[in-house]
């Protein structure tokens, strides 16, 4: 049923920022080809780089120009300078969605982690069906985002959900899931991080894979408890791979779309409402695109300063190794 | 080694061995638990997916249900074109993950095995739209596919899809471990790079194709914000885009939304479970998603 081969390639992982990587063609030699292998190698290169360039970067500055505009997304807008940004500035809906994206953010990133090495360590070590359980935790991965988001519908209906059943059945009072702000959001946070927890997992098991087991060992000669072990063993050795989940984590969290858009569409009384969920309202919705591209600007900038971060210091990082 | 397991070879004898029984019961219990908790949304999908519309109104819904049956399944295919959406998936998720493989090995052979300008600033650009994600630029996108003529259709979803550097990085990596003796042996009896990377390179990176094709295939199968936008015409939406108007048209009826939902979960699951080798490569290399 399972396939047993459930364990990530033995290979650590690839945490590195992408100039980090040392192998490129043989830097020893010219690093200039023929003319005809330039040739060549633009050929190659162009079906990705067209795509790339128009269907990333054209529509990238498109929307920093649309930002600038009054328009419906039908025909011409209007030149508005920067009226859209300073009206962002004034909106309580934008506001109210950078915080429960902040909030969001703050939330899943270091739980998503923490579950994750806590499933990862528990799933390394000696287990009868380990290979079944690790399958089985890495299954909400193949999950749409759409049917998980349904699922938590159905699971977290205040009226006729199985949670509020069993939450009734143990004499607790119920949950407002839908029409409670923060116990929307609380649900919110919990569908995601049930669909997110498993590739945390999934990357802190590979890392676990270049941990020594002598490590462990010199550690308990010297009488290191348990927790002592995985404090001072363990998530020091995995911190690569901590530092790459934080940042994949952090940027996940502010795009979150899906799971959201279906589960409370932002409500009640935008409670859930997130940038991305937003901006897709009022640029389709309601149709104001200048402004939601505004929107997406802001997105942009504060994706670029976490990318950023992660720039500096895997470049740090690769001048103390 | 486990850090459980050196707890126990530290502990003096027969101790030892009723504490490793022990920490091994208490793994397994916590093992177990995280299992059922992760399997029980997924479970309580196909319960309800199946249960009859009298057991779901009652309001009396058991975890192990008296009897199953088909209706829900029935009634959603009767009710909506779903065959259609699933053809849709089909044929916009295989499209897609053709182009974006095939275009991301190309770019992958020249960063790996040729020399020439530019190569690391190409490479640089490529990756950095990694970063960038359709929900940043979905207005300007949306702009785009109108002006090209192209919004409403398959294309619409396709081309800007397929427009990933996801593969590029992992392609790259590949091929710089076949060694370039190879490939230079092969240029100087006269094969052209066209035909090197046909017959030399592509044949070794058949691990590479699979995960690759595996991860493009379970997101453009999953992908909802885009094809949300691109889409239009009901007849031509994916699965993801038909659960969402499917539960709009349905609103509580959850047996029949949790009917197609496992129509439109299994066929990726079951992919999954399968080769599920490729797609841990997949996800645990490129750390894409």
């Amino acid at each position: 049923m399972t396939s047993p081969s459930a364990a990530p390639a033995g290979a650590p992982v690839d945490v590195a920022a992408p100039a980090a990587d040392e192998r490129g063609p043989s830097p020893g030699r010219a690093r200039r080809g023929s003319p005809g292998e330039a040739l060549a190698a633009y050929t190659f290169l162009a079906p990705n780089l067209v795509l790339l360039g128009l269907f990333v970067l054209l529509p990238l500055a498109w929307a920093v120009w649309i930002s600038t505009q009054d328009t419906d997304g039908f025909g011409a807008g209007t030149f508005v300078g920067a009226d859209n940004y300073a009206r962002l500035l004034s909106d309580g809906t934008f506001w109210r969605s950078v915080v429960n994206t902040t909030l969001f953010t703050a939330i899943v990133t270091p739980a998503s982690m923490a579950l994750g090495l806590g499933a990862a360590v528990l799933l390394d070590g000696a287990l009868p069906a380990r290979g079944f359980f690790r399958s089985v935790l890495i299954l909400p991965m193949a999950v749409s985002g759409v049917a998980t988001a349904l699922i938590g519908v159905l699971v977290f209906d205040e009226n006729s959900g199985v949670l509020d059943g069993i939450i009734r059945a143990l004499g607790l009072p119920g949950v407002a899931w839908q029409s409670g702000g923060a116990a929307a959001f609380t649900s919110v946070v919990l569908v995601t991080l049930w669909w997110r927890v498993g590739f945390n997992m999934l990357i802190y098991l590979a890392a676990l894979q270049g941990v020594g087991a002598h490590l462990y060992e010199a550690a308990t000669l010297d009488g290191a408890s348990a927790w002592q072990r995985f404090r001072y063993v363990t998530v020091p050795m995995v911190g690569p791979a901590s530092f790459f989940l934080l940042v994949m984590n952090v940027i996940y969290s502010f795009q979150v779309f899906d799971i959201v858009f279906v589960m409370t569409g932002g409500g009640p009384r935008d409670a859930t409402s997130v940038l991305v969920t937003y901006a897709y309202e009022t640029g389709f919705v309601t149709r104001d695109q200048g402004y939601a591209a505004a929107i997406g600007v802001v997105l942009l900038l504060l994706t670029l300063a976490v990318t950023a971060v992660r720039w500096r210091t895997s470049r740090t990082r690769d001048l103390v190794e | 080694m486990s850090a459980a397991e050196q707890v126990v070879t530290s502990a003096p004898g027969a101790l030892r061995r009723r504490r490793e029984r022990r920490v091994r019961a208490l793994r397994t219990g916590a093992a177990v638990v995280v299992a059922l908790i992760t399997l029980a949304p997924l479970y309580w999908m196909v319960v309800v997916a199946l249960s009859t519309r009298a057991e779901l109104l009652g309001g009396q819904l058991r975890l192990w249900p008296r009897e199953l049956t088909l209706a829900n399944v029935e009634r959603v295919l009767t009710a909506f074109p779903v065959v259609t959406w699933f053809g849709n998936s089909v044929a916009i998720a295989l499209v897609t993950s053709l182009i974006t493989v095939a275009v991301n090995l190309l770019a992958g052979y020249a960063f790996a095995q040729l020399r020439f300008r530019g190569s690391t600033a190409l490479f640089l650009v490529a990756l950095s739209t990694l970063m960038l994600p359709v929900q940043v630029i979905m207005v300007a996108l949306f702009r785009l596919v109108t002006e090209l003529g192209i919004y409403g259709s398959y294309w619409a979803v396709i081309l800007p899809t397929a427009a990933s550097a996801f593969g590029v990085f992992l392609a790259r990596q590949f091929i710089l471990g076949i060694p370039r003796e190879l490939v230079e042996a092969a240029r100087i009896d006269g094969a052209g790079h066209l035909r090197v990377f046909l017959q030399v390179v592509l044949p070794l990176c058949r691990p590479l194709v699979a995960v690759l094709f595996f991860m493009s295939l379970l997101q453009t199968w999953n992908d909802f914000a885009w094809p949300l936008i691109a889409l239009r015409q009901n007849e031509l939406f994916t699965l993801p885009i038909g659960l969402l108007y499917l539960q709009g048209q349905f609103g509580a009826d959850y047996g029949g939304t949790m009917a197609f939902a496992l129509i439109s979960v299994t066929p990726m699951v079951v992919l999954f479970l399968v080769f599920q080798r490729y797609f841990v490569q997949g996800f645990a290399r490129s750390g894409i998603r």
